[in-house]
C-alpha cells in the first residue's frame, strides 16, 4: 500500500516530532516531577470494587487527620450506607450523621441554628468560606475532597496512554495522591522554601503549604493493618477514589453484562451479515 | 427521496394513509429499495454511526437539562448530583462525554474515507459542503456543551477560544462581547452557551436530511471510484447495506462502551473536576484532544489574527476541496502518487494533534510551523499540481467487474471476495 517515498515522507514527519519532543529541545519546568508509582488497585480493572475494611480505614484516616482542614460537601451521609460504598448499616451512618454539627434554619424566630446532622445532610464545610480558608493557612486552600480523585493526573508519554486505553488504567489521581502524602523529603541544596512551605517531591513546583499531614501510628487500626504513612496513604486515597465515584462498583459490572451482550449480538449480526451477502458476490 | 416509489403497504389502513401522506413510500425508496454499490467497505458504514452518534447525543443530552443548572454557582455541583444522586445519571452522563468523542472519530473516519476515495467530486460537491458544514456545527457544539460542567477547563478554555474573535478587525471586541454576554467570561455566558447546546443539534439533524437527500439524489461513491452503470453494480439497501452497517454499528458500540465502563474520564481533562475559578489560570490549557489539530495550526502563527485566520481557514478550505482536486480519477485505488500524499497528510493531521497538546514553545513551535505549512500546501498546492502531472491508473470498467475480476456475474458465491 505505502512504499518507499511514502515511507520517506514518514520518516522526516516523526524526525521532526521526536525531535520536538526530546527534553532538550523544549523549555523545560513542569517535567521535573518525576511520575508517581503505580500502584495496584483493587478498584482497577474490569472486574474493579472497593476493599470496603480498606475504604472504612480511609475513612477512618479521613476523620481523624484530613478533616480539620479539608471538606467533601458534595457527599452526603446517606451515601456511606449505599450499595457498592463502606458497607455501613443505616443505624451506623445515622450515628456518623449526628456526630456533626449543621447548620440550619431559619426557624419560626427567624434564627439560624445548630443541629446534628441526619443521614440526608451532606458533610459540612470546615471553614464558612474560601477566605477564611485561605487565612488560616497562609493563602494556600486546603482543597474540597468530593471529586479531588478525579482531579488530578500526571502525564503519560507515548505509547503508554495508549497502552492505558487497552490496559483500562485510570488511576492516576489516586496515584498522585498517595505518591503526595509519601513525597515528603528534605528540599535538595539550595532549593529555596519558605517557612510556611514543604518540600514534595510530586507537588508541581515542590512547594506545598500543606505541612505532612500522617506519621506512623498517628491512627489507631484495629485490624492488625500495619499503622505506617505508606498504609494510611493509600487507604484514605483508595476512600478518596470512593467518594469521587461512588457508582464505580456499578459502572463496572453493568459494563461486564454490556460488553457481554454487545459481543454476542456482534457475533450474531456477523453471521447474519454473511448469510445475506453470500449470494450477492 | 429518490422519485416514486411503487411501494403499496399491505393493510387498508395504511394504503388510505399512504394515498394521502406517502411517507412510508419515502421511507422504503430511501432504506430499503434505494440502490447501493455492491462493492463497498466497512469505511462506507460510518454514515450509519454518526446518525447513531447524533442520536444518542440528542437522547442522553435531552435526559441530562432535566437535571442541570445552567448557573455560575450551581452548574459544577448540578453535575455532580446526576453522576450522584439521579438514578443511572453517572451512565447518562459518562454516555454524553464520550459521546462526543466517539462522535468526532466516526466523523473524523468519515472525512478521511471521502478524501481517499474522492468522494467530494463531481457531482458530489454539494453533498460534500454540506458535511463540511456539519462538521463545522457539531465543532461548536462540543465547543460549548464542554463549557457546560463549568470546571477550570470549561472556564479558560471558552476564555481563550472566545478571545480568539477579538483579534478581528473593527467588529472583533463587539462579537465577542455578544459571545460573553458582558465583560467577561460568566452568567450571561454560560446561559446563552446552554442554550445553543441544545439548539444546535437540531440544526445539524436538519442539515444530516439535507446530506442524505444530496446523498440520494447523486448515489454513493464507492471504493472503484466509478459510477454505477447498471443494475448489476447495486445491491438493495436492505438487507444488504443495513446488515452490514448493522454489524459495524455493534462493533463500534463495543468501543463505545469500553470507554463508558471502564475508562470514562480518560478522554477529558482531570483539571475539569476543579470548579472554574477566574482568579486562578490553570498551567496548561489545552482544548479536548479533537480540536488538537486546529489548536496547534492557530498557535503555529505568531500573529493573533493570522492564527485565527490559519485555523478558521484550514477547516474552509475543505469545502474548496471539490475545485482544488481537479483530476478525473476519483479513488485513490488508481491514483498512486495522491495515494502517497494521502496518508502523508494523515501523517501530519496526527503530528498536528499532537503537537496541539504540547506547549506553544520551543521545538514544539517550529514543528507545529512546518506541519501547518505542510496542511496548507497540501491542498493548495499538491493536490492541484497532482490533477495535472499525475497519470492515473487504469479503472476497472465497471464496479461489478472490480467485484468480481473479469468473471461473469454468477448468481453464486464467489469465493475470494468479502
Ligand atoms: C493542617 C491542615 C491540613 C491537613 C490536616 C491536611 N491537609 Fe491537605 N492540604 C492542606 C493545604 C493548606 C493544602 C493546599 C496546599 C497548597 O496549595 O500548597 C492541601 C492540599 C492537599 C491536596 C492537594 C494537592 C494538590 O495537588 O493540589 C491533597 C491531595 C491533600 N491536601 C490531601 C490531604 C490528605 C489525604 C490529608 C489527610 C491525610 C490532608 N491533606 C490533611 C492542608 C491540610
Ligand atoms: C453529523 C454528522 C454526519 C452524519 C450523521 C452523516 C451521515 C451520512 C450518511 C448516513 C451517509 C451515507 C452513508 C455513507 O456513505 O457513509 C453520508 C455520506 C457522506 N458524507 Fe456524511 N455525515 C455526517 C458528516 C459528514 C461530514 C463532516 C462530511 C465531510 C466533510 C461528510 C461527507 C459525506 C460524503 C462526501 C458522503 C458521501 C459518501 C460517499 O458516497 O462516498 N459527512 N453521511
Amino acid at each position: 500500500m505505502m512504499n518507499k517515498n511514502t515511507l520517506l515522507a514518514l520518516g522526516v514527519v516523526s524526525a521532526i516530532s521526536f525531535g520536538a519532543s526530546f527534553p532538550a529541545f523544549a523549555a523545560d519546568d513542569a517535567h521535573s516531577t518525576p511520575q508517581p508509582p503505580r500502584l495496584s488497585w483493587t478498584f482497577a480493572g474490569p472486574f474493579g470494587h472497593f476493599d470496603k475494611a480498606q475504604i472504612q480505614r480511609g475513612f477512618k484516616v479521613y476523620r481523624e487527620v484530613c478533616q480539620s482542614c479539608h471538606s467533601m460537601k458534595l457527599v452526603a451521609f446517606r451515601t456511606l450506607g449505599q450499595s457498592g460504598a463502606l458497607g455501613f448499616s443505616e443505624g451506623q451512618v445515622r450515628a456518623i450523621a449526628a456526630e456533626y454539627q449543621i447548620n440550619d434554619g431559619p426557624n419560626d424566630r427567624g434564627e439560624m441554628f445548630q443541629r446534628p446532622g441526619r443521614p440526608s445532610d451532606y458533610f459540612p464545610l470546615i471553614y464558612p468560606n474560601e477566605q477564611a480558608a485561605r487565612a488560616t493557612h497562609n493563602g494556600a486552600l486546603p482543597v474540597d475532597f468530593s471529586v479531588i480523585a478525579k482531579a488530578r493526573t500526571y502525564e503519560v508519554g507515548f505509547p503508554g496512554f495508549l497502552i492505558d486505553i487497552v490496559r483500562q488504567y485510570q488511576e492516576n489521581g489516586v496515584d498522585y495522591i498517595h505518591a503526595l502524602l509519601t513525597g515528603y523529603a528534605k528540599a535538595p541544596e539550595g532549593f529555596e522554601i519558605s517557612q510556611t512551605q514543604f518540600y514534595n517531591k510530586y507537588f508541581p513546583g515542590h512547594r506545598i503549604a500543606m505541612r505532612p499531614p500522617l506519621e506512623d501510628n498517628r491512627v489507631e487500626y484495629t485490624d492488625g493493618t500495619p499503622q505506617t504513612v505508606d498504609q494510611y496513604a493509600r487507604d484514605v486515597s483508595a476512600f478518596l477514589m470512593w467518594a469521587a465515584e461512588p457508582h464505580l462498583e456499578a459502572r463496572k459490572r453493568i459494563g461486564f453484562q454490556v460488553m457481554i451482550f454487545l459481543i454476542v449480538f456482534a457475533g450474531l449480526a456477523y453471521f447474519t451479515k454473511k448469510k445475506v451477502w453470500a449470494d450477492a458476490h | 427521496m429518490s422519485g416514486p416509489s411503487n411501494f403499496k403497504p399491505k393493510s387498508a389502513i395504511l394504503q388510505w394513509t399512504e394515498r394521502r401522506l406517502p411517507i412510508l413510500g419515502l421511507m422504503h425508496s430511501s432504506f430499503v429499495a434505494y440502490p447501493t454499490p455492491r462493492n463497498l467497505n466497512y469505511w462506507w458504514t460510518f454514515g450509519g454511526i454518526l446518525s447513531f452518534c447524533l442520536g444518542v447525543q440528542i437522547i442522553t443530552g435531552i435526559v441530562l437539562a432535566m437535571h442541570y443548572t445552567p448557573t455560575v454557582a450551581g452548574a459544577f455541583e448540578s453535575v455532580e448530583h446526576i453522576m450522584r444522586d439521579v438514578n443511572y445519571g453517572w451512565l447518562i452522563r459518562y454516555v454524553h462525554a464520550n459521546g462526543a468523542s466517539m462522535f468526532f472519530i466516526a466523523v473524523y473516519i468519515h472525512i478521511f474515507r471521502g478524501l481517499y476515495y474522492g468522494s467530494y467530486k463531481e457531482p458530489r460537491e454539494i453533498l460534500w459542503i454540506l458535511g463540511v458544514i456539519i462538521f463545522l456545527l457539531m465543532m461548536a457544539t462540543a465547543f460549548m456543551g464542554y463549557v457546560l460542567p463549568w470546571g477550570q477547563m470549561s472556564f479558560w478554555g471558552a476564555t481563550v477560544i472566545t478571545n480568539l474573535f477579538s483579534a478581528l478587525p473593527g467588529v472583533g471586541p463587539k462579537i465577542v462581547e455578544l459571545l460573553w454576554g458582558g465583560y467577561s467570561v460568566d452568567q450571561p455566558t454560560l446561559q446563552r452557551f446552554f442554550s445553543l447546546h441544545y439548539l444546535l443539534p437540531f440544526m445539524i439533524a436538519g442539515v444530516v436530511v439535507l446530506h442524505i437527500w444530496a446523498l440520494h439524489e447523486v448515489g454513493q461513491n464507492n471504493p472503484a471510484g466509478i459510477d454505477v452503470k447498471s443494475d448489476k453494480d447495486t445491491v438493495p439497501f436492505t438487507p444488504y447495506a443495513t446488515a452490514k452497517d448493522n454489524f459495524a454499528m455493534i462493533c463500534f458500540m463495543i468501543f463505545f462502551a469500553w470507554f463508558v465502563f471502564y475508562i470514562p474520564n480518560y478522554l477529558g481533562h482531570a483539571d475539569n473536576y476543579i470548579p472554574a475559578n477566574p482568579l486562578q489560570t490553570p498551567t496548561h490549557i489545552v482544548p479536548e484532544w479533537y480540536f488538537l489539530p486546529f489548536y496547534a495550526i492557530l498557535r503555529a502563527i505568531p500573529s493573533k489574527l493570522g492564527g485565527v485566520m490559519a485555523m478558521f481557514g484550514s477547516i474552509a478550505l475543505l469545502a474548496f476541496l471539490p475545485w482544488l482536486d481537479r483530476a478525473k480519477t476519483r479513488s485513490a485505488r488508481y491514483r498512486p502518487l495522491f495515494k502517497q500524499f494521502f496518508w502523508v497528510f494523515v501523517i501530519v493531521c496526527i503530528g498536528l494533534g499532537w503537537l496541539g497538546s504540547k506547549p506553544a514553545e520551543g521545538a514544539y513551535v517550529i514543528a507545529s510551523r512546518i506541519l501547518t505549512a505542510y496542511y496548507f500546501i497540501h491542498f493548495l498546492v499538491i493536490l492541484p499540481l497532482l490533477s495535472y502531472y499525475e497519470k492515473p491508473a487504469p479503472v476497472p470498467a465497471s464496479i461489478a467487474d472490480s467485484v468480481l475480476g473479469n468473471q461473469p456475474l454468477a448468481p453464486a458465491r464467489v469465493k475470494g471476495s468479502r
